[in-house]
């Protein structure tokens, strides 16, 4: 019997160290004194110095976090005004526009990329931080929808119905009583989003302009012609980024009561 | 709770709603469902000699993708998804599986485990990759090391290396799914399975392969779908040697400046992906793909 059950968790265990090597090594190198990744020359921060030195990197974080804070804060208030409202007011086209707005985490992010380039162009949107914004908005949308649906429907809606009757206007309950309710939810979508905005490389590359770079971007071209170690210290960073904005998310989902898992599974 | 101020309330409500959704209705249509038509719109037209567009009906966007050149891409994309999703669902579906039975603790510990590589970036993790792969990298050092081979593979920039950056960067997808429906499995059917009879093997494939089936499709499609167009992958770790519809699509956009070609692309890339899913929901019977929501 020992054996039996020995065996899967030699398994588990292995495919998460497969799952782990790249990361740690990325990690690893950011600290190397040598240039040549393939040697270990001893331990040094030089590649974090050289990195807060490069003016067109730090630019791009700039650029990276700016868009993700709108992106994601944008989305936060479309999608939770939107799972409300169509919780409320049950139009016929509830469900077909429901569709619509989570199509973009449906597809292939590269046609999502694509049908914005096409339409910017179409509109004449000139290409750089707006059409950046629309397009990351419009991926962040359904994760925060999503989950406030969630919530919404866990709730219990004689609360609502309770404030009512005792005389709050439809505004103050909504404040009150459901707002309150929803907030963990809220949160752990504007995280989420964050962290997807931050990360992604496929539609920024369509919707972006000449002269603004994000940092995935910029990570991508190098990572095409000519990696630095400087790199290693930026993804050293950024996965200390993503983590702790990660660890703040599942935790926000932990107040809910219907614990929300897996959800980057959506990032189709 | 009087029925008459339940339907005054009701309608008083409901202007407040309407407004509330009005944000998501305009940006859905106007973003979304706007771009959608307009790329449907574009397949359909012909290209202006050097730049732009001619708003003239054609279907000579489709029938070029016949052309050889074009169907050998589709052909290998279709390869290589076949491939990579094969190998996910081999490595993917037994962790699923044995994921689901760990204990309580473990499993959320597992989960975590599994999460943290998810939120980092995919090019940090493709990065890591190229570090193994390239000629003296960590691959070469270990081999040599051990004396299994005494010069550098000079893996990075083949079609293995493109192979197991699909592999790496779908994985999660698929243990996601097969547990979500493992995590479901009612284990006392197996016992019971076993108690009347049954070898472990077929106990497995009668009860627990039968019923995390729609888990292990709906991993197939989650994976599936996106390898076709991951084209940065096979871009950063295949160099220029291996082309799949998603590299010559982003080519016909950024470089040839055709459009409508790469529209015409796009759309059928995008019936290839709905057929996938529906035939998902046809085989299953699943609305939603498991493990997605």
């Amino acid at each position: 019997m020992k054996n039996r059950t020995k065996l899967p968790n030699v398994y588990l265990a292995f495919i998460l160290v497969l799952m782990y090597i790249p990361i740690l090594l990325v990690i690893l190198y950011s600290f190397n004194e040598s240039k040549i990744s393939s040697v270990w020359g001893g331990f040094s921060l030089k590649w974090y110095e050289e990195l807060f030195r490069d003016k067109a990197l730090l630019e791009a974080m700039v650029n990276s976090i700016v868009l993700a804070t709108v992106s994601s804060l944008s989305a936060a208030v479309i999608g939770t005004l939107g799972a409300v409202g169509m919780a409320r007011a049950k139009l016929r086209s509830n469900g077909i526009i429901e569709y619509i707005s989570t199509l973009p985490i449906m597809m292939p992010e590269i046609i999502l990329g694509i049908i914005f380039l096409l339409f910017f162009s179409l509109i004449g949107l000139p290409f750089g931080m707006t059409t950046l914004i629309i397009a990351h908005t419009s991926f962040c949308i359904p994760y925060v929808f999503i989950l406030v649906k969630a919530r919404l429907a866990g709730m219990d809606k004689s609360l609502v119905e309770a404030a009512r009757d005792l005389g709050a206007s439809e505004m103050r309950a909504f404040l009150d009583v459901t707002f309150p309710l929803i907030l963990p939810a809220i949160a752990s979508g504007i995280l989420l989003s964050f962290a997807m905005s931050l990360d992604d490389v496929v539609i920024s590359v369509f919707v972006t302009g000449v002269n603004t770079n994000t940092l995935p971007i910029k990570i991508y071209t190098q990572l095409k012609t000519g990696v630095t170690p400087k790199i290693n210290a930026l993804c050293t960073l950024m996965f200390v980024i993503t983590l702790i904005l990660g660890l703040l998310s599942v935790r926000l989902s932990k107040v809910q009561n219907k614990p929300v898992k897996s959800e980057k599974e959506e990032s189709l | 709770m009087s029925g008459s101020t339940r339907v005054s309330r009701k309608k008083k409500g409901a202007g407040l709603s309407l407004l509330s959704v009005m944000p998501l209705y305009v940006f859905t249509l106007l973003f979304v469902l706007g771009p959608l038509v307009y790329l449907v719109v574009l397949s359909f037209l012909e290209r202006e000699e050097v730049w732009g567009v001619v708003n003239r009906f054609t279907i000579k966007n489709y029938l070029s993708i016949f052309e050889p050149i074009y169907l050998k891409t589709f052909y290998e994309s279709v390869k290589l998804a076949l491939v990579s999703t094969s190998l996910v669902a081999i490595i993917g579906y037994p962790f699923g599986y044995f994921m689901a039975k760990l204990n309580a603790v473990w499993r959320k510990r597992m989960m975590m485990l599994l999460m943290v590589p998810f939120w980092i970036s995919s090019l940090i993790r493709l990065y890591g990759w190229i570090i193994i792969f390239r000629a003296n990298g960590t691959l070469d050092w270990i081999l040599m090391g051990i004396g299994i081979t005494d010069a550098p593979l000079k893996l990075l920039y083949t079609y293995p290396a493109v192979a197991v950056g699909m592999v790496y960067a779908l994985l999660p997808f698929m243990i996601f799914s097969v547990y979500s429906s493992a995590e479901k499995l009612d284990w006392s059917l197996v016992e019971a399975a076993r108690d009347l009879g049954a070898t472990r093997w077929q106990a497995f494939r009668t009860i627990s392969l039968k019923l995390t089936l729609p888990g292990l499709l709906s991993g197939v499609v989650l994976t599936f779908i996106p390898s076709m167009g991951l084209f940065f992958i096979a871009d950063i770790l295949g160099g220029n040697k291996v082309v799949l519809v998603g590299n010559i699509i982003q080519e016909q956009l950024m470089k040839a400046h055709n459009w409508p070609f790469a529209a015409a692309l796009s759309v059928v890339l995008m019936i290839l992906t709905s057929l996938m899913i529906r035939m998902y929901r046809l085989i299953t019977r699943v609305k939603d793909l498991e493990g997605l929501v």
